[in-house]
């Protein structure tokens, strides 16, 4: 019966482990001062961001690699890899997509991300991250009009100094953990988002994230900042070329809501994952937090984490303003012998603020699949509300799959609702779809797809089905 | 159209058919009856292909083509059906998207292209009617909740929409009240022609009062021990098996 999903896993594997031929210019390996004072002079930075660098790579010094993740995760030398690796002779970013290089052009068009306007897709603006670099951002002048700021976070620290200044480092302290203070020292570029009081963003925002160099960390850095009463849906998207090596990322994404502000942000994450032995694929460890600062603010974040061989991150919503809304959906999946560590923290600070997790945590091959969520009642949360509902579906026996919720609760009007499953796709259900003609990949995919519907459908339309597609790819060859 | 051939099947290391040989003609209908226990729905489930299902020997011949080689889809991609004695939920495929991926599946085999929306819905919504099932129902998860009739017209509809020249009813008619046997019953019988075959699997006269049958055969202890016509059924339902 495996017959035609062994072929098909052959064939369609990760289609996007091409690399681009394209020569780069890096900064020497290793970690120090001298690194972060070249990628501050790259960026052609003020002194006070570069100070701000610094100060970051002081803390880092004291500190170490946290390790209470349930994953196994060879060491990392932090002085054998690149911290800054852009395409050569990029010295200023292209004022048009004309006098971008065609190979990157090319590259983009590959991954399903044409970057010429007339040919993307309607309503949705693309900032293209390649490496270190951010090398196109779309519809910037339209978005313009209405005040919308989107731009690389590298170009805002120039023109939008103020803004920077205020929000970076205010959701995730430069000291959070390594990870996060390492990304406060060496950040190369990313995206950065304002919406003025009172704008409903007319389009979607998305940044686009390419690893292409080898041996070569990414270290993006992204600000969102929803002022009073404005409105944006954000996507961002990544994938890497296939390599043995693995390949370290690790962003900060920081977003801060204002009064009635609503920020969604949505992930899909593709990574390369390493290959079938578990050789190769990418460390993803990510911090992303929100604020919601404002009173009756919301933030919600949406993720389908199917790459990276291992993923380490916790999208979380403070939630400070009063009657304020947090939200976290996500599907993980892993196959072969991907690691996932993933879930949220939901900080109730206000009165009467709600949160609502639904994760959906897939574990195929010889994988394993971790939620780890922490919903915090704090003194002054009166009313507040938290529901949690974790499902876990197994395909196969080898893989594995936890659960750990955890709750802190100080104040005593405030409710959790807790609930949780794990299933297994039972061999009823493929024998159910096949007798009506479907094949052992498409059954499992249309039971698989049926598990995260509620997530999937979360999406903004115009990547509901393109995610639908990669849940289906991402466990082919893992059928029976 | 189909014949099995000394046919000994193993589940769980247990022998349940042994020595079937049973033919069954273009157009024909056959009703299977027998105790519990008997092994008629595992004749159903080595039609069809069910891993852990282990055949040690015989041939089964469907068409002209070798069926006992082929993976489960393909048996149904060829014309085999299969309605299940309990239909299996799939909690979040909602019906609709379902019943079309599976007509989608068959149309490609045939290198047909997948079906129009529009299109899909107009024969939904035709063959529903026939069934007297509510269109709401398709909006639901596939099986999730359903009642037991619903369950069983939900694959009665199925069969419909695919096409099959052979179809196999695993006790179709437990689980129905008098009412829905009949709307089921109806809708089955306009299914008959000349070129489809079916074999009836169940423990009572019933719905073979409503549907039929060219032949009945009685089955004990993994083959078949009486053939005759619809009388025999009539027989056994006043007498018992023994």
């Amino acid at each position: 019966m495996n017959k035609v999903s062994k072929d098909n896993f052959k064939q369609e594997k990760y289609k996007y482990g091409f690399v681009t031929e394209i020569e780069s210019e890096k900064i020497p390996k290793g970690l120090n001062e001298d690194v972060i004072r070249l990628i501050s002079k790259k960026k052609n930075e003020p002194d006070w961001m570069l100070d701000w660098r610094l100060s970051a790579f002081k803390r880092l010094e004291n500190m170490s690699v946290p390790k209470w993740a349930k994953a196994e995760i060879d060491e990392i030398d932090f002085q054998d890899l690149y911290y800054y690796s852009s395409p050569k002779d990029f010295k200023e970013k292209p004022k048009s997509l004309d006098e971008v290089d065609p190979k990157l052009l090319e590259t983009y068009e590959k991954l399903g991300i044409p970057l010429k306007e007339q040919k993307v897709l309607a309503g949705v603006a693309v900032d293209a991250v390649f490496d270190s670099v951010s090398v196109a951002t779309t519809f910037k002048e339209k978005l313009n009009e209405i005040g919308v700021i989107f731009c690389p976070i590298s170009e805002a620290i120039q023109k939008h100094p103020e803004l920077v200044k205020k929000y970076i480092g205010s959701v995730i302290p430069v000291t959070d953990h390594f990870y996060a203070t390492l990304n406060s020292a060496v950040f190369s570029d990313g995206s950065f988002v304002y919406i003025p009081k009172g704008v409903k963003c007319p389009m979607e925002l998305s940044t686009y994230f390419r690893i292409n160099a080898s041996e070569t960390g990414q270290f993006e850095r992204t600000l969102i900042i929803a002022d009073e009463g404005s409105y944006v849906s954000y996507l961002e998207g990544c994938t890497a070329p296939m390599r043995d090596e693995n390949q370290l990322h690790a962003a900060n994404v920081e977003l801060v809501a204002l009064d009635n502000a609503e920020i969604k942000y949505s992930t899909v994450q593709n990574w390369y994952p390493g290959d079938e032995n578990g050789k190769g694929g990418i460390y993803n460890f990510v911090t992303k937090r929100g604020l919601c600062k404002g009173k009756n603010s919301k933030i919600s974040w949406t993720q389908i984490e199917t790459g990276s061989a291992i993923t380490w991150k916790y999208p979380s919503c403070i939630l400070r303003g009063d009657n304020s809304t947090g939200e976290f959906y996500s599907v993980a999946i892993t196959n072969n012998y991907q690691q996932a560590d993933t879930g949220t923290k939901m900080i109730h600070l206000g009165k009467n603020t709600k949160s609502r997790i639904i994760s959906k945590g897939i574990s195929a091959g010889k994988s394993s699949n971790t939620y780890r969520g922490l919903v915090s009642f704090h003194k002054k949360a009166k009313n507040a509300k938290n529901f949690t509902q974790c499902d876990s579906l197994l395909v196969g026996s080898e893989c594995k799959a936890n659960t750990i919720p955890l709750t802190e609760n100080s104040s005593n009007s405030s409710s959790i609702e807790h609930e949780a499953t794990t299933s297994k796709i039972s061999d009823e259900q493929l024998f159910y779809c096949m007798q009506r003609g479907l094949d052992a990949e498409e059954a499992q995919s249309l039971i698989v797809n049926g598990f995260c519907k509620e997530v999937l459908q979360k999406l903004p339309m115009e990547f509901a089905v393109e995610a639908q597609k990669l849940v289906s790819i991402s466990l082919e060859g893992s059928v029976g | 159209m189909l014949e099995i051939k000394n046919l000994n099947v193993t589940v769980e290391e247990k022998q349940i058919l042994k020595n079937l040989n049973l033919n069954i003609g273009k157009g024909e209908v056959h009703a299977i009856m027998g105790p519990n226990g008997s092994g008629k729905s595992t004749i159903a489930h080595t039609l069809a292909g069910k891993p852990n299902y282990n055949v040690d020997s015989g041939e089964v011949n469907l068409n002209g083509e070798d069926l006992l080689s082929k993976d489960p889809y393909e048996r149904s991609l060829n014309g085999l059906f299969l309605a299940f004695q309990y239909p299996i939920e799939l909690p979040g495929v909602t019906n609709a998207s379902y019943l079309k991926q599976i007509v989608n599946a068959h149309r490609k085999s045939r290198k047909e292209t997948p079906i129009d929306a529009g299109e899909f819905l107009k024969i939904l919504k035709e063959k529903s009617k026939l069934l007297d099932i509510p269109m709401d129902m398709h909006s639901r998860f596939v099986n999730a909740g359903f009642s037991g009739g619903e369950k069983k017209k939900n694959e009665v509809l199925q069969m419909d929409l695919l096409n099959p020249s052979l179809i196999i009813m695993d006790e179709t008619d437990s689980g129905l009240d008098v009412d829905a046997l009949k709307t089921t019953a109806d809708a089955i019988n306009k299914l008959r022609n000349d070129e489809r075959s079916f074999i009836i699997i169940t423990h009572y006269l019933r719905l073979l009062e409503y549907i039929e049958p060219d032949y009945v055969h009685v089955f004990q202890n993994g083959s078949v021990i009486e053939t005759g016509d619809k009388t025999l059924a009539s027989r056994i339902d006043q007498e018992g098996y023994s």
